[in-house]
């Protein structure tokens, strides 16, 4: 039976290409649901920004994606197949304060849990296995601090090994969670390079983003969310000004929007 | 000399050490999670089990009664997990309620087994007697050779030796998720990792050398070396591998000097009596707890509020 619904799905879900396929989405905390109903599909070799007011179920939604939060009901689909069978394929970036930094670890270390799946559970950790870890650091400009404590680490600092240790994943879908937030501006320029980078190579990537006045200079495409979905497409017939009213129920202030007025 | 320290102290020792290594090896993990509190929960939580042992068999037996102590603890341990993921409380919230809901019923039933007129000795099965637990055949360093001399060992030496063996399989070879789902679940999960069952497997083999060494050496042991073999070795390195080895040093000096200074001390300072095996060595940890905090080389970086402030006060 459940393969005949698989057959059905397939022949009528168009996106067996789509990195990250979200059909019928909802998920709660408590009573009210942080993301309801949500159809969409991200397309491959782009960059999205997923953007939407605070609380909006941006991080919700990517939480639920990977698996991390169970939602109410909905399907997941990675490249055409259900997500555990597509993790490999898919690195993830947390919110850089979702972890205690005290923890203790140093750089290379926690670069090298991106390796994990590779590694396996008693896998020998070689000289190759490192020299990637360290070239992982530095892609991010991070590699003089392999033996960094990461408590010692600034801000800017922990979201590049965060990145290091999505890169270390090899994937072909990256998942960033407010990767700019707290940043200073030498991490965001290094960080937006790295992701422009994995654009080049092919890759996917998705990002929750909140500043608006840099959408259109670092995406191709957005994603507006407000707990439902609004719109997705590319970011000059999304990234409006109607859209963004509807997305912010008219509280957002013109001067914020600034570029995407313009753009 | 060798005679009396083979048939007296040395199945304590080793009883203590492996009780001691036990606990503090899941302790590392616990500490980090913010669970370590979890130890005298299950110190706690075992008394309706061990009150249940008895009532089910009738007799004060060391089987069935830990059979219920980890029955008791298990039921603990998935109560917990449950009303923290359910009610979305934090962890040591959780354990409060549950840990003293679940003694709180121990005694309720010990009165139902006084009643019954016979005499349950929870005074014993709770605190342990480390120095009881002598090997009568050990008539030498050559009785370790000897099958018939080895029989009469105590089983409580077994059974600690076996589930220190357990500890120590499981985190060798889980080491790698364990300590991804320590360190950023969100992650962990994202990659596939079973996190909610990786973190109930801890606790449970945490609740299992709990069982066994407080039947062996009391509870007052357990508390102590969840907690302060690992955060004394927080304090000395940066690194969790490190760390975990630490541990196992300070657990290990803590059973062996705190047995000795129990035998001997009082009667170096003059007083008739030995003391308490138990209550030394979980003091002797706490000591080299309060050395570390003082002189360990990282205590700056575990959190750094706490330590500028001792830097500060240090400084006046």
């Amino acid at each position: 039976m459940s393969m005949a619904l698989e057959l059905v799905g397939r022949a009528t879900a168009p996106d067996t290409d789509s990195p990250l396929s979200i059909r019928g989405l909802t998920v709660s905390y408590g009573e009210k649901p942080a993301v309801f109903s949500v159809d969409v599909s991200f397309r491959p070799g782009q960059m999205t920004a997923i953007v939407g007011p605070n609380g909006a179920g941006k991080s919700t939604l990517l939480k639920a994606a990977l698996g991390i939060i169970r939602p109410l009901s909905g399907q997941i689909t990675s490249y055409g197949r259900p997500l555990h069978e597509g993790r490999a394929r898919i690195a993830y970036v947390p919110q850089r304060a979702s972890v205690d930094w005290d923890f203790p670890a140093r750089v290379l270390d926690v670069v090298m849990m991106g390796l994990t799946r590779e590694l396996g559970l008693l896998g020998r950790v070689r000289a190759s296995h490192r020299a990637r870890a360290t070239a992982c650091l530095d892609r991010v400009g991070m590699a003089g601090f392999a033996h960094r404590q990461i408590g010692q680490l600034s801000g800017g600092q922990q979201q590049r090994v965060f990145l290091a240790r999505a890169l270390a994943q090899e994937a072909d879908l990256y998942l960033l969670d407010e990767p700019f937030a707290g940043v200073d501006a030498a991490t965001e320029k290094a960080i937006i390079a790295v992701l422009h980078g994995l654009r080049a190579e092919g890759k996917t990537v998705i990002a929750v983003h909140h500043d608006l006045a840099t959408v259109a200079e670092y995406f191709d495409r957005v994603f507006l969310i407000n707990t439902t979905a609004i719109a997705e497409g590319p970011v000059a017939e999304v990234f409006t000004p109607s859209h963004l009213q509807t997305a912010y129920g008219g509280r957002l202030a013109l001067a914020q929007m600034g570029g995407a007025a313009a753009g | 000399m060798g005679q009396d320290f083979v048939m007296l102290s040395l199945t304590p020792l080793l009883i203590g050490i492996a009780a001691a290594v036990a606990c503090a090896l899941p302790g590392n993990f616990l500490l980090l999670r913010r669970q370590a509190l979890i130890g005298d929960a299950i110190s706690h939580v075992v008394l309706p089990g061990i009150v249940a042992g008895f009532l089910v068999t009738g007799m004060v037996a060391t089987g069935p009664m830990m059979l219920g102590a980890a029955a008791a603890a298990l039921v603990a341990v998935i109560l917990i997990e449950v009303i923290r993921r359910l009610g979305r409380i934090e962890p040591g919230a959780a354990m409060g309620v549950v840990f003293t809901a679940m003694f709180a019923a121990g005694v309720l039933l010990l009165e139902q087994s006084a009643a019954s007129g016979v005499h349950l000795d929870v005074q014993h099965a709770l605190y342990g007697n480390l120095e009881s637990l002598i090997w009568l055949d050990g008539y030498g360093w050559g009785a370790l050779t000897d099958p018939n001399a080895l029989a009469g060992l105590p089983p409580e030496l077994g059974r600690m030796v076996a589930v220190l063996l357990c500890t120590v399989l499981f985190i060798a070879v889980l080491w790698r998720p364990l300590v991804i789902a320590t360190f950023d679940e969100g992650f962990a999960r994202a990659m596939g990792i079973p996190t909610a069952i990786l973190g109930l497997a801890l606790v449970a083999v945490a609740a299992l050398s709990a069982v066994a060494a407080f039947d062996a050496v009391g509870s007052i042991i357990v508390i102590a070396m969840f907690i302060c073999p690992p955060a004394s070795a927080r304090l000395m390195t940066d690194r969790l591998g490190r760390q975990v080895a630490w541990s196992v040093v300070f657990a290990t000096l803590s059973a062996v000097l705190g047995y000795v200074l129990a035998g001997y001390g009082p009667l170096w300072l003059g007083y008739d009596n030995a003391v308490s095996a138990a209550g030394m060595i979980a003091t002797v940890s706490g000591v080299i707890l309060g050395g570390a905090a003082l002189f360990g080389p990282r205590r700056q970086s575990v959190s750094r509020a706490d330590a500028t402030s001792l830097a500060s006060t240090l400084a006046e």
